[in-house]
């Protein structure tokens, strides 16, 4: 197995490699240093001389990849691509345009994004497998039905309307909670009583319908009609058969997501002002910080990266069949 | 017996919790703030897009200013009640004394003695008069929270050096100051100093030192002199009397050097500590908390000197309570706490729930707080009013217009000779057919004046009623303009040679092409409404909507025939607006922010004139003549002047729209009592939906767990 994840760390390195060069195509095709330098300095009154200074005090005076001046090595290396890509692979995030650092922005814009994402993962999970187990258990009867019309109306509302009704009502109307905002600690949760809620309810129709299929599917199968031959209570057959051999299918979504639960929820955060790094990259797409952008499409790529391994390690726990070799 | 003694400590908890319970119904459950600070002088703000800049030689954008102004202290200031706006002195001892020498002006500033910065780590000695934090180690510093984490706080008096070593920072290389450009041209040796610290940099940069702090004092501006502790002097390369409005500016507050060199420590920048997120001043006010992410939190500077609240003002200002404070020592406010809102929605609900103290008002939320009256007149709603919210209204010192490109061989003036003539009778034609009071109706909620010419009001220059009229555009008719009838515009299209929008010559419609930023789908209506005023003279518009960097670069190249773009002023003063229109200031033969590229030569000649004279009788004459020339020759479609809507609640006072400082809070006065109580009554919870849903739940588990049993208890075969 150890040899399995040295090698997928490895593949990574490429791929690393060509999703930063990809970023930086798509960037640089829509924006020129130029521009980047006109966004940070303003509209109003700036000349050349002053885009140009900009462009030397933060490293965009040189050609973007291939510096036909310089000799040698030097014609790769004094390029904008190497000098502001290479240092990632140490986790060296500079700054961004504007000066800030990007490291130091990413740990503490983490831990809120975390804060709302943890539970909604978790209560949201529990919730899904509880009510899709419900549905299968009363498969075919008027519960069954019903809870099915329920999820398909639920995932047929936007998380948009989530939002807005659920501030709208519980913030608005009947003053439960604050409408938006966070605080650090324990303070926190007032703040995200709301949106974790809203977080779970517009997740609830896909997950459970989703996960109704694949117990169903493992119903129909021998080994739970031999279950239920040897007496075994429908509980007992449910949760430790069927949800057992239905965890591949549910692994294979779960597992990709949870690195990715630190990249934040642009839309969560936004509307309920959560400081969280769900909005870190559209903000930079919109003002042009290439620094930025580079930084989070990086670490994106390799949370999912890492994601993958986990869920093919996860296969192992669940199924003694499968080896990683 | 025990049984007994059970039911007795049940019953205690029950009443106990029943106490907690009515004590809770006190509270408010939907409070974003901490409930200890319900009734201390705290002002509660919000803030939309996180400032990117807090250094006073890089910040320009205006929800910068917001934090920069109450900190950062320039040597003048805008009187916050009269209008027109005037500079009044700020740490200077009196205005700036002028004096022209052979080709230069010079302005002699003297600060007043006595004013101390805020307390910061920066100035902080201990008993032997060694800095107790100007050599921290990288690992002291990466243990730090914030810089306020160290213990140790020191201040001293602000002198003239420190005006000075700010003015040399615009020319830092590291910093890229945005009004390097302009100060360079007019300050005497900013230039040669900008060279010799590039120099002084690539040198540092080459001995591996290029981080560390470059010390500015080293290196002499020859057009700054020191006169004595609290005097300098600034030389300036001819005339140039607006530079008295830059003096209101952050660009020209002081920077302690001491401050400078403190965030120039190693380690401090990978901690965001430096002075471009934690300014440090000798405002009213000093930013504590800065996560702009989420809150931006300023307090209240203990060593401020207490400056008195003004003692005049505008005609009503007395009347309408402004002056009730005159005299009294400012700031009134403890604390302010600025919280992040990138959403409307939120940030109007909490306005409406008193956890906000001012706000804007949103195009969705217009219709809930104001209703305009037929004559145009704005006022709040009966809702506003039984909260008692108060509305200020004023007309921002922006301009937002459609240009013509005067390179263009349809609209400018490239033909020259008679098609010149042809393209400025067909400008003419499209500026009587595009309805802006219909744009302002139906896109703006009637926020905004039609324009008339380019300077708004309230600054100098501007003309009101009659003969602020553009003839080219409106007739005056029973005390009011009105816009001229669409067949004068149909004739002058004909003039043109465009009879029916086709020319006369081809028998070719006329199309023409628009450049615009889009920014969403939303803005389709807005497009279709141009096409269709246009369309009133059968001529067909495209729009080419494109992001702001394309846009630009076509205003840069000249590539665009028509365009639409605004203007917010840097200072109240009509060469603001009027330069605009200079030919020198072509955007796209000069780099200049003529974006029209318009030129003619008696327009710009009389600009020369009026630049530089001081607001008089004879300078007005001029801008009267400049105004006319410019409606006849209507480079612009004369857009709009935004108006500015801010509500508050009834518990702020001497609150007065301020479009050119943003230095208003120490202005502010609260009533946190009234806040607290009217919150209170605003926000009691309502506890039935949280029953109802429970009882749901109960209404769904229960069947579910008697249809679990019936199951589990069901045999395999019905018994027969």
């Amino acid at each position: 197995m150890l040899a399995y994840i040295l090698r997928r760390t490895l593949y990574a390195i490429p791929i690393l490699i060509g999703v930063n060069l990809i970023t930086f195509a798509l960037f640089f095709v829509v924006n020129t240093p130029d521009d980047m330098a006109r966004m940070q300095l303003g509209a109003k009154r700036v000349t050349q001389a002053e885009i140009e200074r900009w462009k030397a005090a933060h490293g965009y005076d040189k050609p973007l990849l291939w510096n036909a001046r310089a000799a040698g090595s030097e014609k790769l290396a004094q390029t904008v691509f190497f000098q502001k890509s290479v240092r990632l692979f140490a986790f060296d995030f500079g700054a961004s345009e504007d000066g800030r650092n990007i490291a130091a922005e990413i740990r503490t814009r983490m831990w809120p994004s975390l804060a709302l994402a943890i539970p909604v993962f978790l209560v949201g999970l529990a919730l899904n497998i509880s009510f899709a187990l419900a549905m299968a258990f009363f498969r075919a009867t008027y519960l069954d039905f019903w809870g099915v019309v329920l999820c398909v109306v639920m995932m047929s509302i936007s998380t948009l309307f989530y939002i807005i009704a659920g501030q709208y009502l519980v913030a608005k109307l009947w003053d439960l909670v604050p409408i938006s905002g966070y605080n650090s600690g324990l303070h926190a949760i007032k703040f995200l009583i709301l949106p974790v809620a809203i977080g779970v309810a517009s997740g609830v129709g896909a997950g459970s319908r989703w996960y109704r299929t694949l117990f169903l599917e493992e119903m129909g199968k021998d080994y739970v009609r031999t279950a239920r031959a040897k007496g075994l209570s429908e509980a007992v057959v449910m949760f430790r058969h069927v949800l057992k051999n239905a965890m591949i299918p549910i692994l294979t979504g779960v597992v990709v997501v949870i690195p990715l639960l630190f990249m934040g929820s642009l839309l969560m955060e936004s509307f309920f002002g959560i400081p969280g790094l769900g909005s870190y990259t559209i903000d930079a797409i919109q003002s042009q910080d290439f620094a930025v952008v580079r930084s989070m499409v990086f670490i994106g790529s390799l949370l999912y990266i890492l994601g993958l391994l986990l869920t093919d390690l996860s296969y192992t726990l669940v199924d003694p069949r499968v080896r990683l070799e | 017996m025990m049984r007994s003694a059970r039911l007795g400590a049940m019953r205690h908890i029950g009443i106990l919790g029943l106490a907690a319970a009515i004590a809770g119904c006190g509270q408010t459950w939907n409070d974003p703030y901490r409930s200890a600070d319900a009734a201390k002088d705290i002002l509660y703000s919000a803030f939309v897009a996180r400032p990117k800049h807090l250094d006073p030689a890089l910040s320009y954008a205006s929800d910068e200013a917001v934090f920069t102004q109450q900190v950062y202290e320039p040597p003048l200031q805008y009187h916050y009640l009269k209008r027109p706006y005037q500079l009044v002195p700020l740490t200077a001892a009196e205005m700036p004394r002028v004096s022209t020498l052979a080709g230069y002006s010079e302005y002699e500033i003297r600060i007043r003695a006595g004013i101390r910065y805020q307390p910061h780590p920066a100035f902080a000695r201990n008993a032997k008069g060694e800095f107790l934090y100007q050599s921290l180690s990288p690992g002291q510093i990466a243990a730090l929270a914030s810089p306020y984490a160290l213990p140790g706080r020191g201040t001293r008096e602000l002198t003239a050096d420190d005006y000075i070593y700010e003015i040399k920072r615009l020319a830092h290389p590291r910093l890229a100051s945005p009004i390097y450009g302009l100060m360079s041209q007019y300050i005497v040796g900013l230039p040669e100093l900008a060279a010799r610290l590039k120099q002084a940099n690539a040198a540092m940069s080459a001995e591996g030192r290029g981080g560390e702090w470059l010390d500015l004092r080293k290196y002499p501006l020859a057009g700054v002199e020191r006169v004595d502790a609290h005097t300098f002097r600034i030389r300036l390369k001819g005339r140039y009397p607006q530079f008295a409005y830059w003096l209101a500016m952050p660009f020209f507050a002081p920077v302690p050097w001491e401050v400078d060199r403190f965030f120039a420590q190693p380690g401090m920048a990978q901690k965001n500590f430096t002075l471009d997120w934690w300014p440090v001043g000798t405002g009213p006010y000093m930013l504590t908390e800065n996560n702009p992410n989420l809150r931006m939190v300023l307090e209240r500077n203990p060593n401020f000197r207490g400056e008195p609240y003004p003692s005049e003002g505008a005609p009503g200002d007395r009347e309408a309570g402004l002056l009730a404070d005159a005299g009294k020592p400012m700031p009134f406010v403890d604390r302010v706490v600025y919280s992040r809102e990138k959403e409307s929605i939120p940030y109007w609900n909490k306005f409406l729930q008193g956890y906000y103290d001012t706000s804007g008002i949103s195009s969705d939320n217009f219709d809930q707080a104001v209703r305009v009256s037929v004559e145009g007149q704005a006022a709040l709603t009966p809702q506003m009013h039984s909260l008692g919210i108060r509305l200020r209204t004023a007309v921002a010192p922006s301009v937002f217009y459609i240009g013509f490109n005067w390179l263009d061989p349809v609209v400018g003036n490239a033909g020259g000779g008679e098609a010149a003539a042809r393209a400025r009778t067909l400008r003419q034609a499209i500026s009587i057919a595009v309805d802006m009071e219909e744009f302002l109706s139906i896109f703006a909620n009637g926020r905004g004046i039609v324009a008339q010419g380019p300077i708004p009001g309230g600054i100098f220059g501007f003309r009101a009623g009659k003969e602020g009229v553009n003839p080219v555009t409106h007739l005056w008719r029973d005390g009011v303009a009105h816009r001229r009838p669409l067949a004068d515009a149909e004739r002058l299209l004909a003039e043109a040679g465009y009879p029916g929008g086709r020319d006369a010559r081809t028998g070719q419609p006329l199309v023409l092409y628009l450049d615009t930023v889009t920014r969403g789908p939303g803005d389709q209506a807005r497009f279709d409404w141009w096409r269709k005023q246009l369309a009133k003279l059968s001529i067909q518009l495209e729009v080419r909507a494109t992001d702001w960097n394309r846009f630009q670069d076509k205003i840069r190249k000249g590539s665009e025939q028509l365009f639409f773009l605004g203007w917010n002023a840097d200072y109240p003063d009509p060469e603001n607006f009027l330069f605009l229109l200079d030919g020198a200031q072509s955007r796209t033969l000069h780099h200049g922010e003529n974006a029209a590229n318009y030129d003619n030569p008696r327009y710009d000649a009389l600009f020369e004139r009026m630049r530089d004279m001081p607001s008089s009788p004879e300078r007005q004459r001029i801008i009267d003549a400049m105004v006319g020339i410019a409606r006849n020759d209507a480079p612009w479609i004369w857009g709009y002047f935004p108006k500015d809507y801010l509500l508050y609640h009834g518990w702020l006072s001497n609150l007065k729209p301020n479009d050119m400082a943003r230095n208003d809070l120490k202005y502010l006065r609260l009533d946190p009592a009234r806040r607290a109580a009217l919150r209170r009554e605003w926000n009691r919870p309502v506890v039935w939906p949280l029953a109802i849903g429970c009882a749901l739940l109960v209404a769904l588990l229960v069947p579910a767990f008697v249809g679990y049993r019936r199951r589990e208890r069901m045999a395999a075969r019905p018994a027969a």
